[in-house]
């Protein structure tokens, strides 16, 4: 006779008899402020050990293949090229080519990304407030596609299919391009996307980048870096598998973000994620100033935890006052291990490689504010 | 003269028979090997992404860790990238690397501090980001299989299959008693409750088959096992009759008691087979709560079964009309001990082609059975539906319904 012995029937059910309970082997406190990433976690090999979410011991992906590397990605400010118009303002211009591409976003996981010069993000476009911009978009990819900016700008300029199409604006075909012409304002940390539907789609696969119009006087010195926070759907099934600051997920973890003690770190966090109504940022053992858009000089919250809709953005400043890894990471705990996690690896200024020091310390062509030089 | 060689010539002139059984087969095979080095010109290669189709086929828990047995199910490789557990990656190996060829299977460690009770979801991300969902609904630690566990196993069997058999057995007093009258209706009783049994170990079959690869038949491999099962025991029956016929020199439409109760012993001794698999199984993933009254319930509802072999005997056995011992406890083997088999199988190595397969065998064999029988319950206008038997039937299907609820988990 039947027994019906569905699992799923039986939920909620009686508990075999002769099982018994299994021991329940990490979340041990690790005192020692220890690096748990790559290497250690290299040395903990062993199944029965499960610190954290992560993929399996020493896996990385292909930078070289992907053409980039979220370590570099993440202190990458693209300034253009400059020349002074007659009236004297200056003109930045920028060449963005729109790449179909794919790339591997978790160890193995290949994914058919569409591309702002071949990278995801897209290049961090980083202006001055009040600067003529003009960028170039050339689409080099299989589909349409535009640059819709957040700023503020004519409706030709909007990288809105439907919008200029008689005037070569709107969609831009494959084999077409366009330039996008406006002035840098407000200042603040923004961003911009493409804007062909099905919208969804054509940001989830990778067309978007973070875009920082710098205030005119500038802010104060810092190690600056971009987090975008994004997702993938590698399935398309209309939800992430994996979760991200500046695509690779649990990159951080495995390359501990190099940070000086008692220094000013200026972080530009943007949240394009897909699908998921909220996306969050929080840091252990420290609290940060949050300046929503980076349109205000001055912060409106002293906090460690902040969430974001999709298209929200804003500035976090933080210093560390003690040495060791401290992590971030979605406060949405799926996000996190899921892919949304990294460490901050606080030591001493001077100790930094000079490798590091030179990707943390960034040449601004202005000279000044928001570098070291 | 000339009808001869045309005749001759249709037979394929003077050449030998089996040259001319082996012709189209290398024809086929020349063609198949000349398609295959022109590269099978008119077709190109499928378009369109990989088809990824990948079937969990055993899931283990251990402490710390959670084995998945994976079944390449589809007409490409898979490659195995990500796994996580609960919405959380975990680190994992492989005891067979993380490509997957057609057909072939992988399994995978998943380091994992699962906690007994709760329910799990993994999904598996391959390497073109494709997701294979696996589900874990009760997590309990799986059972080593070691000798106490195999000694539990054959307990188990005994209990749901031997015993209660051999206890509905003891009816054979009681059928022996009653009047000749009352046999086709006994005949009808086991009828109705065998087709009742077929009907379930059919349906059930088919449920476990939805979770079997698609590649190794599926559904199909119940009916393949139940058309399997009906040929090979028709065709013992026939080559058994044939003998039994030329050493009584003559045919009975009727076949003997004996011989009907051992044809009535192996149809549930084949069902008992998927019967325990399931069982077992059940208890390795721990959806089974070895309750006494689980094992009480298919006591009764097995003892239904005893009933059912030794109703036949009402007229007697052997030439000198007895029936003996050992006979009774050859047939309560038969019908009860593959429940231990199919407990080892189903907790040891459970795989759902084929527990499907098995489930088809033990529905073929009811069903020869039922067709073996069914002739004694022809009444005096020779019949096969007359109101006794109808009546036998409906309460062989009443009384195994009823004894069923007690076994509904």
């Amino acid at each position: 006779m039947s027994s019906k012995l569905s699992r799923r029937k039986m939920l909620g059910g009686a508990l075999a008899a002769g099982a018994s309970l299994p021991v329940i082997h990490g979340f041990l406190p690790r005192d020692n402020g220890g690096p748990p990433a790559a290497g250690a976690m290299a040395g903990h090999a062993g199944h029965d050990d499960f610190v954290h979410a992560g993929f399996a011991p020493g896996s990385t992906v292909d930078h070289r293949a992907n053409g980039f590397n979220p370590t570099e990605l993440l202190r990458d400010f693209d300034y253009g090229k400059t020349r002074r118009l007659a009236s004297g303002r200056v003109l930045r211009e920028w060449t963005i080519f729109a790449q179909d591409r794919e790339i591997e976003v978790a160890p193995g996981v290949k994914y058919e990304a569409w591309t702002y010069n071949g990278r995801v993000p897209g290049p961090t476009l980083r202006a001055r407030e009040g600067e003529r911009l003009r960028i170039r978009l050339v689409n080099a990819s299989e589909h349409p596609h535009t640059i819709h900016f957040h700023g503020i700008h004519t409706a030709l300029m909007d990288g809105m299919p439907g919008i200029g199409e008689n005037r070569g604006g709107g969609a831009i075909g494959p084999g077409e391009d366009f330039t996008y012409e406006f002035d840098a304002e407000p200042f603040g940390v923004h961003l911009y996307h493409c804007h062909v539907s099905p919208l969804a789609s054509h940001i989830s696969r990778g067309l978007y980048g973070a875009f920082i119009i710098d205030p005119k006087q500038g802010r104060p010195e810092a190690d600056e870096m971009v987090m975008v926070m994004n997702g993938f759907d590698t399935n398309f099934d209309l939800a992430n598998e994996v979760y991200a600051v500046n695509t690779v997920g649990f990159h951080y973890v495995n390359e501990p973000i190099r940070v000086g003690r008692d220094e000013l770190l200026r972080v530009y966090l943007v949240n394009v994620l897909e699908f998921d109504p909220i996306n969050s940022f929080h840091v252990h053992a420290n609290f940060f100033q949050y300046y929503p858009t980076g349109t205000s000089l001055e912060p409106s919250e002293y906090t460690d935890t902040v969430i974001q809709g999709q298209g929200q953005r804003a500035i976090l400043e933080m210093k560390f006052p003690f040495d060791g890894d401290y992590m971030f990471h979605a406060h949405v705990s799926e996000f996190a291990e899921l892919g949304w996690s990294g460490f901050f690896r606080v030591g001493d200024p001077s100790q930094l490689s000079a490798a590091s020091a030179a990707a943390a310390y960034c040449e601004l062509p202005w000279g000044g504010a928001g570098g070291k030089t | 003269m000339e009808a001869g060689t045309q005749a001759e010539r249709l037979q394929g002139g003077r050449l030998p028979a089996w040259l001319l059984g082996l012709l189209p087969l290398a024809l086929i095979a020349a063609a198949i090997g000349a398609f295959a080095l022109l590269g099978g010109p008119g077709l190109g290669d499928r378009t369109g992404p990989p088809i990824e189709e990948v079937a969990v086929e055993r899931t283990v828990l251990r402490p710390g860790e959670i084995e998945l047995t994976l079944r390449n199910d589809g007409p490409d490789p898979v490659e195995v990238a990500q796994v996580a557990v609960n919405d959380a990656f975990a680190s994992f190996s492989t005891t067979n690397g993380q490509e997957i060829g057609r057909l072939g299977s992988t399994t995978l460690k998943v380091s994992y501090p699962w906690i007994e009770g709760e329910a799990y979801e993994i999904f598996i991300l391959t390497a073109s980001g494709g997701t294979i969902d696996a589900e874990i609904p009760v997590a309990t630690e799986t059972p080593e299989a070691d000798l106490s566990f195999f000694g539990l196993m054959a307990l188990l069997g005994i209990y749901v299959g031997v015993i209660p058999v051999s206890l509905g057995m003891l009816w054979l007093p009681f059928v022996r008693r009653i009047d000749a009258r009352w046999i086709g209706a006994l005949i009808a009783f086991t009828v109705g409750l065998l087709a009742l049994l077929a009907i379930d170990a059919g349906l059930e079959g088919l449920e476990i088959a939805a979770e079997a690869p698609s590649a190794f038949g599926g559904a199909a491999l119940v009916f393949a096992g139940a058309l399997v099962a009906y040929l090979v025991l028709a065709g013992i029956d026939a080559y058994l009759s044939g003998r039994r016929d030329r050493a009584r020199g003559a045919g009975t439409a009727v076949k003997g008691g004996l011989y009907m109760a051992l044809l009535v012993s192996i149809g549930i001794g084949l069902h008992n087979l998927g019967e325990g698999l399931a069982i077992g199984s059940s208890y390795a993933t721990g959806a089974l709560a070895l309750g006494a009254f689980l094992v009480v319930g298919f006591a009764i509802h097995n003892t239904t079964e005893g009933l059912a072999i030794v109703a036949p005997l009402r007229d007697g056995a052997g030439p000198d009309g007895r029936v003996r011992l050992s006979h009774l406890v050859a047939f309560g083997l038969i019908a009860g001990a593959p429940a231990v088999l199919g407990a080892w199988i189903g907790a040891a190595a459970f795989n759902p082609s084929l527990a499907a397969l098995l489930f088809g065998v033990g529905v073929g064999a009811i069903v020869q059975v039922i067709v073996q029988i069914a002739p004694a319950m022809r009444d005096g206008a020779g019949r096969l539906l007359n109101p006794l038997s109808v009546a036998g039937m409906l309460a062989g299907i009443a009384l195994l319904y009823v004894t069923g609820l007690l076994v509904a988990v």
